[in-house]
């Protein structure tokens, strides 16, 4: 079991990981979800040796890394950088790495078999993709049929096909029995892939739980109302024991609401609607408004107008996604 | 702990798979022996001409050898190259990873890339004299005269401890462009041009590739307040600081 002990890590002035205290459960898939530069990339540095922490410190199973006989074979990494010399052939690639762990060099066939790599072991991988240049960082972690396996967003700049892929090897690694922990800065990727998981933002640990937890408590949904008569209408809804909170754009929005029962009782009231819609919040929703603190740079600036692209503000995007559902 | 032999091998599979590398040891070889071969022949076409200001009695072995002013340069880059192209391609991390130990890996690293090194170099430098002798004809030496086994030896061992030093030194700038960038005009310009310039000669006597070069005298030029052993020695402190710095970097730095 990998546990991180108040974890801290800083270049010069910038704090790129925070107090950080959490275990990677056996067995299961972590997703370790954070914004572009909340510092996944160097907790990842960190749990390996090659960035060493400010304050605080890494156990694998209660050692250091750098104390772990043959590392390879307990823990296999695909980080942020690519790590193959471009003038290397990939199966020569493997071949060091495996001979520095005493990993049998059949081993190495296998693992370019797993990824689909067999027909350019020889190649050298200056002339790889991007997705072949992922199977054999991928390969690589794979090499010491290590127990715990982590990935560094790695389905960044993939096709569809690579990402449908590297999803299933996941499961498939979890399946086994393996702890997998993988990073990404998209909600949608975890949710799909991830049995746990741990956020953060700017360095400091905002949730550690179950991703069913997580969708427990971040999919509430809720009935949006629209009218030209928005006080009959608030009348008419707190008379009912219900309580509105405004939506974008001058709506109303009714938390875990009846879109019927809505409709009736503003039938019942002489109140015209021109909006009636259910709404469901994202997951990625959710982690976006966990992480609106702590994101880097802030796009959500007042005054948007003066800001060439604007991220859309939370939950201002319903309109547009449902206008499909209305029509 | 990774077992240092393991780590020996796979140091072993890293250096041979490159080209670049493989190949930089190939250019040393061809141009200590085929300069060492031309200015043999040149001497010998020329021979008074060539000598009528030399001071001292000729030296045939040095000549044989002249190629190293050049082929030092090779085998710098070399050193320079399978070093730094772990961190050109960010593979640092990857055997770091799969040796932690840092002390392990450079110690690996350093023992594979050194034996090599000096099994090109004295093949090399051998190869050179013997071509060398052969065209200097009526001028030439053999390696049973005094010092010059020990000066053909001794080059053997300059070149190797060159190498050395710029592994030393990529290590310390854990960049092989910047390694590159100072280390080739220090040999190949600075010091040599700084080596006649009047006040900071004694000084420069004692940089690496001037100090080590004594060993390669067969008759002393007078350059060289030490002899040729000394002066070896002072090239191999060179190198041992540049790996001692080396190692620091590596052990402290984040990768
Ligand atoms: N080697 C480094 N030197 C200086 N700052 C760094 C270094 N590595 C990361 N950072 C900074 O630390 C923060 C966290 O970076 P990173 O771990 O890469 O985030 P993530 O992987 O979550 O995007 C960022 O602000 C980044 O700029
Ligand atoms: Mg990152």
């Amino acid at each position: 079991m990998i546990e991180l002990h108040h974890l801290t890590k800083r270049y010069g002035d910038k704090l790129a990981v925070d107090d950080l205290s959490f275990r990677i459960p056996e067995g299961v898939v972590t997703g370790f979800l954070g914004p572009n530069g909340a510092g996944k990339s160097t907790t990842m540095r960190m749990i390996l040796d090659l960035d060493r922490p400010t304050a605080g410190e890494v156990t694998i199973d209660g050692r250091r890394y750098a104390d772990v006989q043959d590392p390879l074979r307990e823990i296999g990494a695909l980080l942020e950088a690519k790590g193959a010399h471009p003038g290397r052939t990939a199966y020569d690639h493997l071949l060091w790495m495996a001979q520095s762990n005493r990993i049998p060099r059949e081993r190495v066939d296998q693992v370019l078999d797993l990824v689909g790599l067999t027909a350019v072991a020889k190649k050298r991988a200056r002339g790889f993709s991007l997705g072949m240049g992922q199977r054999l960082g991928i390969a690589a972690a794979l090499l010491g049929d290590p127990k715990i396996l982590m990935f560094d967003e790695p389905v960044n700049g993939l096709d569809p096909e690579g990402i449908v892929w590297i999803r299933r090897l996941m499961k498939s690694l979890a399946a086994e029995g393996r702890t997998v922990f993988v990073s990404s800065h998209l909600m949608s990727e975890m949710a799909l892939t991830a049995d746990h998981l741990v956020v953060i933002g700017r360095g400091r640990l905002l949730a550690d739980l179950p991703m069913a937890e997580f969708i427990r408590q971040n999919s509430r949904s809720s009935v949006r109302l629209r009218t030209p008569q928005p006080e009959q209408l608030l009348d008419a809804l707190r008379g009912a024991g219900l309580s509105p909170r405004p939506g974008p754009d001058g709506s109303w929005e009714v938390t875990d609401g009846d879109p019927v029962l809505l409709g009736d009782l503003a039938a019942a009231h002489g109140v015209t609607l021109h909006e009636l819609s259910p709404q469901q919040a994202s997951l990625e929703d959710a982690f976006m408004q966990m992480t609106a603190d702590s994101v880097e740079y802030r796009t959500d600036i007042p005054g948007a107008a003066a800001t060439p692209a604007p991220q859309p503000a939370w939950g201002s995007g319903w309109d547009t996604r449902q206008a499909g559902k209305e029509s | 702990m990774a077992a240092f032999p393991a780590v020996l091998q796979s140091e072993w599979t890293k250096v041979r798979s490159i080209r670049s590398t493989v190949w930089t040891l190939v250019t040393t070889f061809l141009i200590v022996v085929a300069m060492g071969f031309a200015i043999s022949l040149l001497t010998r076409l020329n021979f008074a001409q060539f000598t009528e200001h030399d001071r001292n009695p000729f030296d045939a072995t040095n000549t044989s050898l002249s190629g190293i002013a050049l082929g030092e340069l090779a085998i710098v880059v070399f050193g320079v190259l399978a070093v730094g192209n772990e961190y050109a391609s960010g593979m640092i991390r990857v055997s770091l990873a799969a040796v932690p130990q840092r002390g392990v890996l450079m110690g690996a690293k350093t023992a594979v890339l050194g034996v090599l090194a000096l099994a090109v170099s004295l093949v090399t430098v051998f190869v050179a004299f013997f071509v060398g002798q052969v065209a200097l004809g009526r001028y030439n030496t053999d390696l049973g005269r005094p010092n010059v086994l020990r000066a053909v030896f001794g080059a053997g061992c300059y070149l190797t401890l060159l190498c050395l030093f710029s592994i030393g030194v990529t290590m310390m700038l854990r960049s092989q462009v910047l390694s590159l960038g100072i280390l080739i005009p220090f040999f190949f310009l600075v010091s040599p041009i700084l080596s006649i310039v009047p006040v900071v000669k004694n000084v420069v006597r004692y940089f690496p590739d001037r100090a080590g070069s004594a060993a390669l005298q067969v008759v002393p030029t007078g350059d060289h307040p030490y002899g040729p052993w000394t002066g070896l020695a002072i090239c191999a402190a060179w190198a041992a600081a540049a790996l001692i710095g080396g190692y620091l970097v590596l052990k402290h730095r984040d990768a």
